[in-house]
């Protein structure tokens, strides 16, 4: 399971990143959403990686931490999701106005800026 | 309440505002009169907090009855206090400058929610005690900024906003990595909980690692040197109203980020940053000084210099003594205030000339010698001439570079002084000094509320200049508390229980 994790983490922040250096904003933007989820399941690999275990205490238990998941990392990836949703959707709209304002999709939009 | 809560009104003020602004969408008369009020409040909020934080030392606020560490904290000490402060007045003096520059189809574009999300996010940033706390606010400021950017719906500012909001994500994914790392280290993103825990920790890899890509996130925003090119490339497109208060205010967040872990989380002494950080410095102030010289409009010139000025409280933080932190303190502090109302000056350059273009503009000492006057201010504090502000703030850095035995930064920070000054003589000799080209048909009167934002930053920089010395006692004392962070951390952690558990209980 640690293997799989640790593969997926590394293949979509490749992914992400070659993306990135590519000259068309289509390609910017899913290489930013591929390098985000790669650092979400990253937050998430790091409050240990017990699997089948719930996040949530017994009600009127102490709990012992062994049998139990870390219930932080998974809201600080839900917090994450959700900013990374928003700019995403942001970043897309500008997208498209630079789309339609230069009728060409290259980073650079008008080349020859000054 | 209103004394025990000073450090969340800084962030709560401004995020009514932009709900009750973005409530009347369409009525612009009620949206400028809740931005005034808002404005005003949160001036007077920050300022309240500064008296309080000089008066009683570190303010803690924990979030929704959960004591710290697991409770979200709001934490003011001196520094961020000081951050906050200046803040507020640069809201209100880009505020005032923007009563003559917004236009309508701006206000109509979200101008008013948008400018106190910014502001929100800025304090958020400057007064959280939370690490990933740090990380949303971030993100709160990178979407509203992103939304600024492109109020004028121009073909160049589109451009420029792609890469903005490129590498500004970037960076706080990098950003997100190393607290990710850190919370697996530590257990805690609690800052002060951090300081405590780490150092039983020990040094490991995975925490030189997570400090490296901390540098490098903040380094994005802040614009050091290999990552700064975003910035030139964007910033001149802005209105000038939201890029004066990005010159202002947006770097100035990831300096202090900077300043904030590099001193309570990881430290610059013994740990091998001190290098990188040396080099960075001083690659930083020349690659920007440089950018600036082959320019020719005005708000390029003054993106390149946001750039070398950093390079100068980098400094401060890669000398690392008490006297080089209180130097880079006061360094901030003085170039808010002054990079501002650099941009303001172009602003009103612009609309007394009608070009930002320098070779095509001229003869402003002739038609408005108020404004000429007005101008010397900000360039020759930023060039570092005495009695102005930006003299004590080089002087500080310079003098404790030398003292702490890095005197080739000093030297690198001298020559970008120098030619500093090479840049504000080449705009003086432009805009103001030559002969016009040709009388502009666009150019008008500079208005009188434009004026008064530039003379009243101006009249600051006057003031700290003149009576620099409470400004370097207060300096000293926030680099004090920054090497010595035991009070911030006993604020944080010690302080609440100790209180009695009014807070700390659940409540029935």
């Amino acid at each position: 399971m640690e293997l799989i994790l640790a593969l997926s983490i590394g293949v979509l922040g490749g992914s992400g990143v070659w993306l990135l250096m590519r000259p068309r904003t289509f390609q910017l933007i899913i290489g930013l959403s591929l390098l985000s989820y790669a650092v979400n399941l990253f937050i998430f690999s790091m409050g240990r990686f017990p699997v089948g275990r719930p996040p949530v205490l017994e009600p009127g238990t102490a709990g012992d931490p062994a049998q139990y998941a870390d219930p932080l990392p998974q809201a600080l990836v839900l917090t994450a999701i959700v900013i990374g949703f928003a700019t995403t959707a942001l970043f897309l709209v500008v997208m498209l106005a630079a789309r339609g304002l230069t009728g060409g999709d290259h980073v650079d939009g008008r080349r020859q800026d000054h | 309440m209103l004394l025990a809560q000073a450090v969340l009104w800084p962030v709560a003020i401004p995020l009514a505002t932009a709900a009750l602004a973005a409530c009347c969408w369409q009525r612009l008369a009620a949206q400028r009169a809740i931005s005034a009020a808002g404005v005003l409040l949160m001036f007077a909020a920050t300022l309240l907090l500064l008296w309080q934080v000089r008066a009683e030392g570190v303010q803690a606020v924990q979030f929704g009855g959960w004591a710290a560490p697991f409770g979200v904290s709001f934490v003011a000490d001196r520094f961020s206090a000081a951050m906050a402060a200046i803040t507020g007045l640069m809201a209100f003096a880009t505020w005032l400058f923007g009563q003559a520059d917004i236009r309508r189809r701006e206000e109509r574009a979200g101008f008013h929610p948008l400018f106190h999300g910014m502001l929100a996010g800025v304090n958020g940033a400057f007064l959280t005690g939370d690490i990933f706390n740090l990380y949303v606010w971030f993100e709160v400021m990178l979407i509203t900024a992103m939304g600024l950017l492109v109020i004028g719906r121009t073909r160049a500012q589109l451009d420029g906003v792609l890469k903005y909001a490129v590498l500004n994500l970037f960076s706080t994914l990098i950003f997100l990595m190393a607290v990710a790392l850190l919370y697996g280290v530590a257990g805690t993103l609690n800052m002060a909980d951090l300081a405590v825990v780490l150092p039983q920790a020990g040094p490991s890899l995975t925490l030189t690692i997570s400090a490296l890509l901390l540098l490098c996130g903040f380094g994005i925003k802040a614009g050091y040197f290999p990552l700064f090119f975003w910035l030139p490339a964007s910033y001149h497109t802005a209105s000038i109203t939201v890029a004066a208060i990005f010159a202002g205010l947006l770097t100035k967040v990831g300096v202090y980020a900077c300043f904030r872990v590099f001193t309570l989380i990881f430290t610059v002494e013994g740990s091998g940053l001190r290098e990188i950080l040396a080099v960075m410095a001083a690659c930083t102030m020349l690659f920007g000084v440089f950018g600036a010289a082959v320019q020719w409009d005005v708000r390029r010139i003054l993106s390149f210099h946001i750039v070398s000025q950093i390079g100068y409280m980098l400094l401060g933080l890669a000398v690392a003594t008490p006297a080089a932190l209180a130097g880079g303190i006061f360094y901030i502090i003085h170039h808010i205030v002054v990079k501002a109302n650099l941009f303001l000056l172009a602003g009103a350059i612009h609309r007394a000339s009608g070009t930002f273009d320098l070779r095509q503009s001229g003869g402003l000492m002739r038609r408005s010698p108020l404004l000429a006057a007005l101008f010397l201010v900000p360039a020759l504090s930023l060039g570092g001439i005495p009695p102005l502000s930006g003299f004590w703030a080089k002087f500080m850095v310079i003098d404790a570079s030398f003292r702490g035995g890095q005197g080739w930064l000093a030297a690198v920070a001298l020559v970008t002084g120098i030619l500093t000054l090479y840049s504000m003589t080449k705009i003086w000799m432009e805009a103001f000094w030559k002969d016009p080209l040709m009388p502009r048909p666009t150019a008008r009167a500079v208005p009188a509320p434009m004026l008064a934002a530039i003379a009243l930053l101006a009249a600051v920089t006057v003031a700290i200049g003149l009576q620099a010395e409470p400004f370097v006692a207060y300096a000293q004392s926030a680099a004090q508390a920054l090497v010595d962070p035991s009070d911030y951390i006993a604020a944080v952690l010690g302080a609440v229980p100790a209180e009695g558990g009014a807070m700390a209980e659940p409540r029935p």
